[in-house]
């Protein structure tokens, strides 16, 4: 089925005639069905900005404030919509301010095509303006790079960079074309690529692994699932629900592999790691076989290694090989796209339930209501809390909203409280902790899922990093909701000060501006919040809005978010205060 | 685990950024190469790096899931040093007046089984091919009597065993570039 519809999108409509550079990467993008791009033109990116003008019908471009907007944004879309972002910027500064988004979306395995324009190839190392060696630069922080100063390579380096970034594991990939390369004019033809001869996208899978990790599930009495972005970026939230209701496993996420299962499933039991969940922090170190699902055992999850589920059988489900034993030791390494072995293990495993050993995460539950849930939602004390905020929007959009979150405090209650019917709704910068990417991802977040509401929540700090992205909201009027959680501190420091830096608050107090005046200086609808009596009139205001919106919630200024794994502690040392 | 000497044999595809994404890999981990070679391979159109590093059996099976991570790599291999044949070639180049003023050195040469490839009124030039601690030996011994330049290349090394890379570059379907 696959090759065949791949055969079909294979004919590409335009003929093949004599081109230049600029055109044919319109007409690559256009075969590639790219209908939306992000970027900012400069010189050595013109001759293609100039064809972006004649296509403008095809390829819709989104100009944002800053290149860095440019590649956030396309991660926003590519994480909704399943499909590859397109950035676009010029040579030197254009190319350096992608390097941060890139280096996001690689940690992250975000499919990403990243165009910079290069100066002449006659040029090339003697120091011209705005050069820079941008694949030098991006070449540790790309899945694949390459330069072309060609015009004829266009087509094949493109088609190339589509297939590795949306292949196997994604992410992002960089392409930079001189200036003449964009003004060459050749014969253009357009093949899809179908494969390259030293890349293996999707590992073998092992039969016998298969057998042996059943195996160890059907004899386990305390199994544990944690779950990854795998999941998602495998398009196997089905395959995954079969598995774990057949099983009856208690499943835990991370940060990324959120809203892959439905907050309200029975068998989720909640997130691991530094912020994460009381009882499945504690019970990792207590479950006999531990099932890892297209997840990479980041340090934040795993806590202290040398203490980190010692006593436990691990299964790894992953389709990179150098995950395997990188970080846990796999005692059963089950290689292949999540999608594929999922249902190859399902017929092997015996249905199951196991009601007491879920009781303990249930009991876990309950210490962590009472200690600590129950006030960050139902604030006993005046100052209003994140986590009731999260509650209210949970509330007016029934957990059926794109929450994208920016890196703080406010990402973490964010993550533990947000409720999520559908999958592909946690959009957040995880791996890389880019604070300024919330409202950038978030209009291309909205612009991958048209049909969602989304709503971005970012704190004081990470919102003005990347502020000037307002403008692309009124330009493009793209109904975002943005919602800034305002303590005027950096608040994960500050929080860190004072627990491991007796509270020498060194650089995290902000003295800020007015964000309302700000937002409505960008013709934005704009609301600020200081009283709790406010605060859901508000939400209400913002979700039932067609608009986009800004709420600025005041919120405590020195509150802290627990659960806590101090770091280079183990997960079972989990603090609650 | 202790360290232990590894030579990593890395089959790629001739690409103009792979020396740079390579090296990356052992930069980001802070692992010093204590030689690297690119050459051409047994394979057209194939080129094959030879690295050699101090480091854990660990950390070289993680190093090269990460090299061959990278897309333009076909494959590598780590192998220790019983499991190869490797050798270095060293230059020496000495004043060509210390062959009749200091007539020790004619026998060091003798000895070493070091090949002299130029001779000039001013200079000659010796090649010693070998093991590291042959090249190190000539060098301590002709070091005494000053030399005017000295360069030694980094390891090359084949496998005992077959390498199944020809193989794997068979199995290649023909319409994949």
């Amino acid at each position: 089925m696959e090759t065949q519809t791949q055969t079909k999108k294979d004919k590409i409509k335009v003929s093949k005639r004599i081109m230049t550079g600029a055109e044919a990467v319109i007409h690559c993008l256009l075969a590639e069905e790219v209908d939306l791009i992000y970027g900012y033109p400069g010189g050595a990116i013109m001759p293609v900005y100039d064809e972006l003008y004649k296509f403008k019908d095809q390829l819709h471009h989104v100009l944002t404030r800053h290149e860095q907007g440019a590649t956030h944004a396309a991660q926003g879309y590519a994480r909704t919509s399943g499909k590859v972002g397109v950035a676009i910027a010029t040579s030197g500064p254009g190319a350096t301010n992608f390097v941060t988004g890139i280096a996001d979306a690689q940690i992250d395995s975000t499919p990403m095509v990243c165009i910079t324009g290069q100066v002449g190839s006659h040029l090339l190392g003697t120091d011209a303006f705005q050069e820079t060696d941008i694949i030098g630069i991006s070449t540790p922080i790309t899945k694949w790079n390459c330069q072309v100063t060609k015009a004829e390579d266009i087509p094949s380096v493109l088609a190339k960079a589509f297939y590795i970034a949306r292949s196997g594991r994604p992410g992002p990939v960089l392409i930079d074309i001189t200036k003449d390369a964009q003004f060459g004019e050749f014969d253009f033809d357009y093949k899809k690529c179908k494969g390259v001869r030293s890349y293996q996208p999707t590992p073998d899978t092992d039969p016998q692994s298969l057998n042996e990790a059943a195996a160890l599930i059907n004899e386990a009495k305390k199994p544990m699932i944690v779950f990854g972005q795998g999941v998602i970026l495998g398009q196997a939230e089905d395959e995954l629900k079969s598995f774990i209701e057949k099983s009856g496993i208690p499943s835990a996420w991370t940060i990324l592999g959120l809203s892959a299962l439905p907050t309200s499933h029975p068998l989720n039991v909640g997130m691991v790691g530094m912020h994460g969940n009381y009882g499945p922090n504690k019970l990792t170190n207590e479950c006999d076989v531990l099932i890892a699902i297209g997840m990479r055992f980041d340090d934040r999850v795993t806590g202290n290694l040398a203490t980190y589920a010692k006593q436990a059988k691990v299964i790894h489900f992953e389709i990179d090989p150098a995950e395997i034993n990188k970080n846990v030791k796999a005692d059963v390494a089950v290689m292949g796209s999540v999608k594929k072995t999922l249902p190859g293990i399902l017929p092997l495993i015996q249905a199951n339930s196991h009601e007491s050993w879920l009781q303990e995460f249930k009991n876990f539950d309950t210490i962590e209501y009472d200690k600590v849930i129950k006030e960050e939602l139902y604030p006993s004390k005046e100052g209003l809390s994140m986590g009731e905020v999260i509650r209210r929007i949970n509330e007016e959009t029934k957990g059926d909203a794109v929450i994208v979150s920016d890196v703080g405090q406010h990402q973490m209650i964010a993550c533990r409280y947000a409720e999520f019917t559908k999958t592909k709704s946690n959009v957040t910068s995880g791996g890389l902790g880019t604070m300024g990417f919330a409202l950038p991802a978030a209009i291309g977040a909205k612009m991958g899922a048209p049909e969602r509401e989304v709503v971005a929540i970012i704190g004081d700090g990470g919102y003005q990093m990347t502020i000037q992205e307002l403008g692309t909201i009124f330009q493009t009027k793209v109904p975002v909701k943005i919602v800034v959680l305002n303590n005027d501190f950096l608040g994960m420091v500050r929080q860190w000060q004072q627990l491991f830096f007796d509270k020498r608050y060194a650089s995290t107090e902000m003295v800020n501006p007015d964000f309302v005046t700000i937002a409505k200086g960008y013709h934005i609808d704009a609301k600020r919040v200081t009283k709790r009596e406010d605060l859901q009139g508000a939400i209400k205001e913002m979700i039932a809005s067609e608009e986009p919106y800004f709420l600025e919630v005041c919120v405590e200024k020195e509150n802290n978010v627990f659960p806590m794994i101090p770091t280079g502690a183990s997960v079972s040392d989990i603090r609650l205060s | 685990m202790e360290k232990e000497s590894y030579t990593i044999s890395v089959y790629t595809e001739n690409n103009i950024g792979l020396l740079n994404r390579i090296s990356a890999i052992f930069l980001k981990r802070h692992i010093n190469l204590d030689s690297m070679t690119a050459s051409v391979s047994e394979i057209k159109d194939v080129f094959r790096f030879t690295i050699v590093v101090k480091i854990t059996e660990e950390q070289v099976k993680k190093l090269v899931g990460q090299i061959e991570k990278q897309i333009e790599v076909i494959r590598a291999f780590y192998h220790t040093d019983d499991e190869t044949i490797y050798q270095e070639t060293a230059l020496f180049k000495v004043n060509s007046k210390l062959l009749f003023e200091e007539r020790q050195i004619q026998n060091v040469i003798k000895e070493s089984n070091a090949n002299i490839v130029t001779v000039t009124p001013e200079f000659f030039v010796l090649e010693k091919t070998g093991r590291r601690n042959e090249v190190e030996a000539l060098y301590d011994a002709l070091e005494p009597f000053g030399l005017m330049q000295f360069v030694r290349s980094g390891r090359i090394a084949v496998t005992k065993d077959k390498m199944h890379i020809s193989k794997i570059l068979e199995t290649f379907k023909e319409e994949i570039i």
